[in-house]
């Protein structure tokens, strides 16, 4: 294990700029698949608080008793897709209204019969925040006898369901062709120091290292390339992130950078992308000597 | 020890390298391969250290037949053998002791044993004093010596030298050429192609002789057909 560890720290002192060129290719590539990647974060929490928005309203028929609708409460909380329920009441409704509807708040105040009625606003579980579960929720909601209406804004939940299928699909895609792109150039890379080594690798297999032996310290060294290409580009985001939410603009400045996991997938992606270029460019070369 | 059977060799575009190519080398012996270039002597070794495989016949070395040698088997046959080439073949950025040094740790041996076993074949070769230096601090006999020394250090039972002498002054030559007899003289084979015949004249050792691509005279054959028939 010294053993390699030495030989793979001795390529980075043997070529100083060729490791160096190596980790920046590396590093930019993955900044490049980072930066999408922070595109698609915040995209994503954008749409969620979009999601968040998603309720379905169920208006009760005038006269129902309040203990059938506090009951009823429970049944619906108790769907699996269901977050919450607020059982709002015919005076709590015009509360609301008077409190939103500034420009009505002089005819709400001068009624002598309050015309809204009770309702049971919805909101569903993260997950079920789509147009299938929406509708099958109302349609449950609909079998209750007290219920005279629901209302939950078909259009714009399946604009919703529309926009996030977009966005995964052009993620998946894009993202890909990033990675994939990045692959090939780190492959490249490494291919380059394997050639320069050309000739210490005959030599190995002439004084008789088995191959597992030769590819170790190139495994190691694209590992460890990796991991340094993995974190200057998390550095190289985070410059970039700062850049843009800094920028003044105010619908920026609420963007979010990667957490935790996100940030060590990243680095992670940048050793497997240097393992596995390494052992594709070793391959290639000790199979051609 | 070594065995080469109607051995021939051809290549992808046609040309023929070895033509029923059939020799045998008993254990202690020195064998040097003469010829002009392209007779077919570096083709020898290449097949002896497994960088060839025939196209047909057998050659066997050290109980492995080549013809039928797994990729992952050529790394025993080399660690069975030493092999030096004209050029050296050195690691640049490595010291003499790192150069040979490299034979061991690659092929696995125990680290405390490493540098005992270094200083020891660099003391055969008369290079102790100079374990330190770079290739590129010794001259090219020294340099020699270097990769003779790291042929050794795995107690090769054969050694394999391609023109091991070709990029040395006459100086040098003589001792490299008297290094490699007294390993000879501790019972290692040494094969040696050479283009050097005021070498081969020297000392009376087996000469197997190569015109394009096939065995022209083999001293030990030859020599003992004439002797029988005077």
């Amino acid at each position: 294990m010294r053993l390699l560890l030495r030989e793979a720290l001795l390529s980075f002192r043997r070529a100083p700029l060729l490791s160096g060129l190596s980790v920046t290719t590396i590093a930019f590539s993955l900044f490049t698949v980072g930066l999408f990647a922070l595109i698609a974060v915040n995209l994503r929490q954008a749409l969620q608080g979009l999601e968040e928005r998603v309720e379905i309203v169920g208006f009760v028929l005038r006269g129902t008793p309040p203990e059938t609708i506090t009951l009823a409460s429970q049944d619906i909380a108790a769907f699996p897709e269901v977050q919450d329920v607020q059982y709002v009441t015919e005076d709590h409704a015009l509360e609301r209204a008077r409190q939103e509807l500034v420009e009505f708040r002089d005819a709400y105040r001068d009624l002598q019969v309050n015309p809204l009625p009770a309702s049971l606003e919805i909101r569903l579980k993260d997950g079920y925040r789509n147009a299938g579960a929406v509708e099958s929720v109302a349609e449950r909601l609909r079998g209750f006898s007290f219920v005279d209406d629901v209302r939950y804004g078909r259009d714009w939940i399946q604009r919703l369901d529309r926009l996030r299928n977009l966005t995964g699909i052009v993620g998946l895609v894009v993202g890909l062709a990033f990675a994939s792109v990045a692959v090939v150039i780190i492959g490249v890379t490494i291919r380059l120091t394997i050639l320069q080594r050309a000739r210490e690798i005959s030599i190995m297999r002439l004084v008789g290292a088995t191959n597992n032996f030769i590819r170790g310290p190139f495994l190691l060294e694209g590992a460890l390339k990796g991991l340094l290409g993995g974190l200057l580009s998390l550095v190289l985001c985070y410059a970039g992130y700062r850049l843009f939410q800094g920028s003044g603009t105010a619908s920026l400045s609420g963007l979010v950078f990667f957490g935790p996991n996100l940030m060590l997938l990243l680095v992670l992606f940048g050793v497997l992308i240097g393992l596995g270029g390494s052992l594709v460019s070793v391959g290639r070369h000790l199979r051609n000597v | 020890m070594i065995r080469f059977h109607n051995v021939f060799k051809s290549f992808p575009n046609g040309a023929l390298a070895l033509k029923d190519v059939s020799f045998h080398v008993s254990k202690s012996e020195y064998v040097f391969l003469t010829g002009h270039s392209g007779a077919g002597k570096s083709t020898i070794l290449k097949l002896l250290f497994g960088e060839q495989r025939p196209s047909q016949g057998d050659v066997r070395v050290s109980g492995f037949s080549v013809s039928e040698l797994r990729r992952h088997e050529v790394p025993k046959l080399r660690r069975r053998l030493g092999v030096v080439f004209q050029d050296f073949r050195l690691l640049e950025d490595r010291t003499a002791a790192e150069n040979v040094a490299f034979a061991l740790e690659v092929t696995g041996a125990r680290r405390d044993t490493i540098p005992a076993r270094t200083m020891r074949v660099l003391t055969q070769v008369g290079l102790a004093a100079k374990s330190r230096a770079y290739p590129r601090e010794l001259s090219g006999g020294e340099q020699q010596r270097v990769a003779i020394a790291r042929a050794l250090v795995n107690d090769p039972s054969i050694l394999l030298a391609d023109e091991p002498t070709g990029n040395l002054d006459e100086r040098a030559t003589r001792g490299v050429f008297q290094l490699l007899r007294e390993i000879n003289a501790g019972g290692t084979v040494v094969v040696m192609a050479t283009h050097d015949l005021d070498l081969v004249r020297q000392v009376n050792y087996r000469n197997i002789e190569l015109r394009e691509g096939a065995i022209a005279y083999d001293s030990s054959v030859d020599d003992a057909r004439a002797t029988g028939t005077r």
